[in-house]
């Protein structure tokens, strides 16, 4: 079942690849699958812990189901599953449509590469549970597996990369810019935070080759990077194909695509310190994190603002097409969490988010709202192409899952900022005889309402993300559902009443 | 071609897949190498303080323990400078208190209280009581039960060959101290036993049948890293002089 019915001989001729060509799908069809499954898979590990944090009862008293060691499991499903799934769908889609050309290494490369990467996702989340740690956030897996995924990171620049480079277009499009910085730069993180020396070659446990200070820097250069790259300019490589390709618009602005680019990838990776404020590191490193993240916030909304203003002449169809307000609406998140991350990374304001729950809803807010609706919208966007279908099979459920999703991030990250914040002013609040006021269980136990509001918002998302899988199923099965039409250009209407 | 006389131009990089790799790689490394090199190279970022020493043979299996188990993800054993917390918690913590953690266990989140200087803060049979069923003892908390690994044997046959990747990796175990890695992990654990050795090699480390098990057992090493955390500096010597205290 090739997808290709282009001839290579012909392929390789100077002539326009032709309209009707098929490029390689077969792979990017395993990528939408496994992204929309691991999606679910993670969304139900979130939910999970958070009532756990709610009812510890749910940690079982087992050693494989405690929070510390599923919390991983849910960072890793979220981040590298869904995420990692739907970077590999979109960008490996979006190449070849850019670049006129082949993936480079066909497609039987791009379903190695997807095989190889969801047996390493199996083995990293297997290996949590069972114990095995290097115990930093977000790059948990042991050595071996580090290895492991570096060779399949390497294919996967060698495939990303070689398209580019034998591409049939003249210029590298601004969305494979994203990508490829994406690419380069998680390699380096990867390779720089994972520097070990295993115990033994026949055991799982290694030691860092950085202890403390160094660490800490070190791992948070790798996490907030994490973020930068991965969660952040990876999904623009994303924005800057499907939302002009949705909207049936060009990007805004060409001159903001570049000097977004080059601003954000430069000042990105100086904002880790901000996550070891008021620590054993030194001051003039953490007063570079701040400066730098507060500088973060101009390329972060210069970015916003060309997606969003990339719908000029085309914000009637928000009202029409559902795809599209998730895509839209994942870039008014992000511009909200590239506004509250920079103002959380000022010192004193830290001094009280750091260590509560603002974080995790600040993670939240950016997580849900911008990597998994963009997502959301990629998918809807991809899934009738691939499987070769006219249309979605309802547009109405695409909107259902909309509403029930921005409501449970809504309930999410209220829930996180009031028990963030309070929290914070609990454990600083003094009494009238200049005693601490509260024992800090009493602040655990001031949470225990706002826990169970964090839940509920994560079921709303979860429930949201199923009515996806159904409208997707039904979709590559090629049903339509018989439901009332979103009314196309309706403003005229309203132009011919005034 | 024709735009050429104008001088530079983004189309140049736009158009050579290379010189966009190359200026991406550029780009992007020079933020992590201002902050990271120096940390290595400064010699103030890591001030010298009398009482850090590495962890004993059963504290280092402990700590794996707390690794392995995902404490960080919701204690941190960072305190920061701030009246309130110093008050809670106790002295900032200093650089040199975390030099031989690999990696760094100073956490991001304090979904339970930080644990920089629990130490000694509980006795061990508390702390036993506590992992072993929270609310027991703390009945708002929201902690794991961690009954199941009261009585699991530790597993330390390769003790050695830790202290031994420990000490590639630059903490200063000495010859003498990975020789005696068993004997020493053994010894903490029987407050009967001839524990001289044990306390000059590794001063202040907490002598006690922690569990009251017979073998060592997981918690038996998880409570003793515990006992230990933050109590190796002795701040009484480091307070300011009378005359400046008013």
């Amino acid at each position: 079942m090739t997808s290709a019915t282009l001839t290579p001989g012909a392929a390789l001729g100077s002539q326009r690849v032709s309209e009707n060509v098929r490029y390689h799908e077969d792979a990017v069809r395993l990528f939408v699958i496994a992204a929309v499954f691991w999606g679910v898979v993670g969304f139900l590990a979130g939910v999970f812990i958070a009532l756990q944090l709610a009812f510890p009862a749910l940690n079982l008293g087992l050693e494989w189901t405690s929070f510390g060691r599923l919390r991983p499991v849910h960072t890793s499903a979220v981040i590298f599953a869904f995420g990692g799934n739907v970077l590999f769908a979109t960008s490996l889609y979006s190449v070849q449509r850019t670049s006129r050309q082949f993936l480079f290494g066909g497609d039987g490369l791009a379903k190695f590469i997807f095989w190889n990467y969801n047996i390493f996702i199996v083995l990293a989340a297997l290996s949590y549970v069972l114990g095995y740690t290097q115990g930093k956030e977000y790059a948990e897996p042991e050595w071996i597996l580090d290895l492991y995924l570096t060779v399949i990171w390497v294919l996967y620049a060698i495939q990303f990369i070689g398209t580019v480079m034998t591409r049939k277009e003249s210029h590298i499009y601004v969305a494979n810019w994203f990508f490829m910085a994406f690419i380069l730069t998680v390699a380096i993180l990867h390779l720089g935070n994972n520097v070990n020396v295993p115990v033994s070659l026949t055991g799982m446990k290694s030691y860092p080759f950085v202890s403390g200070v160094q660490s800490a820097m070190v791992q948070w250069w790798y996490g907030h990077n994490a973020v930068g790259f991965f969660l952040t300019a990876g999904f623009l490589g994303i924005m800057y194909y499907f939302v002009p390709k949705r909207a049936e618009r060009p990007v805004y602005s060409y001159r903001l695509s570049i000097v977004h680019f080059w601003t954000l990838i430069f000042l990105y990776i100086w904002a880790g310190p901000h996550h070891l404020h008021y620590t054993a590191l030194p001051d003039w490193a953490q007063t570079l994190g701040m400066t730098f993240s507060v500088m973060l916030w101009m390329p972060s909304w210069g970015g916003m603002i060309n997606g969003i203003m990339t719908l000029s002449g085309a914000w009637d169809k928000l009202r029409t097409d559902p795809v599209l307000r998730f895509l839209v609406t994942s870039v008014a998140f992000y511009g909200m969490s590239t506004f509250e991350g920079p103002l959380m990374s000022v010192k004193p304001v830290n001094a009280l988010s750091h260590y509560t729950d603002w974080t995790v809803g600040h993670v939240h807010s950016g997580a849900l709202g911008w990597v998994a609706f963009i997502s959301f919208g990629a998918i809807y966007y991809l899934v009738p192409v691939l499987w070769k279908r006219s249309q979605l099979y309802s547009l109405r459920l695409v909107s259902y899952h909309f509403w029930t999703a921005t409501i449970g991030i809504v309930l999410y990250i209220t829930a996180m900022w009031v028990s963030g914040i309070m929290q914070g002013l609990m454990w600083r609040a003094y009494d009238n005889l200049g005693f601490l006021q509260y024992s800090f269980v009493e602040t655990v136990a001031a949470m225990h309402p706002f826990y169970v509001i964090r839940a509920l918002g994560g079921v709303l998302f979860l429930t949201g993300a199923l009515i996806m899988v159904y409208n997707l199923w039904r979709t590559a099965k090629g049903d339509v559902r018989i439901e009332k039409p979103y009314a196309t250009a309706p403003h005229k209407a309203a132009v011919g009443a005034a | 071609m024709a735009e050429e006389k104008k001088g530079f131009s983004h189309d140049t990089i736009e158009r050579n897949t290379l010189l966009l790799i190359v200026l991406i790689l550029i780009t992007v490394s020079i933020g992590g190498l201002v902050q990271i090199v120096p940390l290595f190279t400064i010699e103030s970022t890591i001030e010298k303080v009398e009482g850090v020493r590495p962890y004993s043979p059963l504290e280092l299996a402990g700590q794996n323990i707390y690794i392995r188990e995902g404490c960080y993800n919701c204690h941190s054993q960072q305190i920061r400078p701030f009246r309130d917390e110093v008050e809670r918690y106790g002295h900032y913590s200093l650089a040199a208190e975390s030099m031989y953690d690999h990696p760094f266990q100073w956490g991001s989140k304090r979904t339970g209280p930080d644990l920089a200087r629990v130490g000694g803060k509980y006795s061990n049979d508390w702390q036993v009581a506590h992992l072993v069923d929270p609310r027991a003892v703390v009945p708002e908390s929201i902690m794991p039960g961690y009954g199941w690994m009261k009585d699991r044997p530790l597993k330390y046959a390769d003790i050695q060959d830790h202290m031994k990747t420990m000490k590639i990796v630059g903490v200063p175990y000495s010859d003498d101290q990975i020789a005696n890695a068993k004997a020493d992990l053994e010894a903490q654990k029987n407050p009967d036993g001839d524990t001289a050795g044990l306390a000059k090699r590794y001063p202040k480390a907490v002598v006690a049948n922690f569990t009251g098990n017979k073998g060592v057992t997981e918690m038996d090493a998880l409570v003793a890293y515990l006992q230990v955390l933050g109590t190796m500096v002795d701040f009484t010597k480091y307070q300011s002089p009378k005359q400046l205290q008013q």
